[in-house]
């Protein structure tokens, strides 16, 4: 399979995601969709770093900012809905982002991880 | 719906675009490095801000609270790893941009 192919199959799923999700969460609110928009749009730009990102240092990081904007879309829900569900989901997130990247660092760097 | 008031929204909004500048700028520039610094930074400072729109809007309630928890998270933890992931794509060989002009970490470990 080529590259492009690839790019254009993996656009297509993450597209094809989003916008089922939105598609659910517009009976929520419209006030979520008229804020949240430019994270969808900063979500497709990474998955496009993703997808054509020359080296594995350059997915790792595509992939911990990926988390980072996920947190922020969490924000803007418990901002719109009103529950503080989602801030723990946020929390944990991060937590398992960081822990994730650190070790996926290590990895990089080829040591093992006791030192 | 809820009205959200006028510091909140403003808030939220400067986070929004600082996020999607900063996604931006990891399409944009050339170089491992160069995306290391535009997207940490600016995705970093804008996910806070958008936390600090919901502490503006909720007050010391728990979502209040929970935001800020969020924020110290954030920033204590993501330059760790931006940080190792730097020095983890320099030692792995990875190469700098041809435009670059110095390497100060390479002339320091001969």
């Amino acid at each position: 399979m080529s590259r492009q192919l690839k790019f254009i199959i993996w656009l297509l799923l993450v597209l094809l995601a989003a916008v089922l999700v939105l598609a659910d969460i517009k009976f929520v609110s419209e006030t979520f969709w008229r804020l949240a928009w430019p994270l969808v749009l900063a979500i497709i730009l990474c998955v496009i770093r993703i997808t054509l990102g020359p080296t594995p240092a350059d997915r790792v990081m595509s992939i911990d900012i990926l988390g980072i904007l996920i947190i922020g879309i969490c924000a803007l829900l418990a901002l719109v809905t009103g529950r503080d569900m989602f801030l723990d989901i946020a929390i944990a997130w991060a937590l398992q982002s960081f822990i994730s990247t650190l070790a996926l660092a290590k990895y990089l760097e080829g040591k093992s991880f006791d030192d | 719906m809820i009205n959200i008031n006028f510091l909140a929204l403003s808030a939220i909004i400067v986070g929004i675009a600082f996020d999607i500048f900063g996604c931006l700028g990891l399409v944009r520039l050339p170089d491992v490095y160069n995306r290391l610094q535009a997207s940490t930074k600016c995705v970093t400072l804008g996910t806070c801000s958008i936390m600090f729109g919901i502490f503006l809007q909720y007050g010391f309630s728990l979502m209040g609270i929970k935001s800020w928890l969020v924020i110290i998270f954030l920033l204590l933890t993501s330059p760790v790893a931006a940080h190792a992931l730097a020095r983890a794509a320099h030692k792995s060989g990875i190469k700098l941009t041809p435009k670059s002009v110095v390497d100060k970490y390479a002339e320091d470990k001969q």
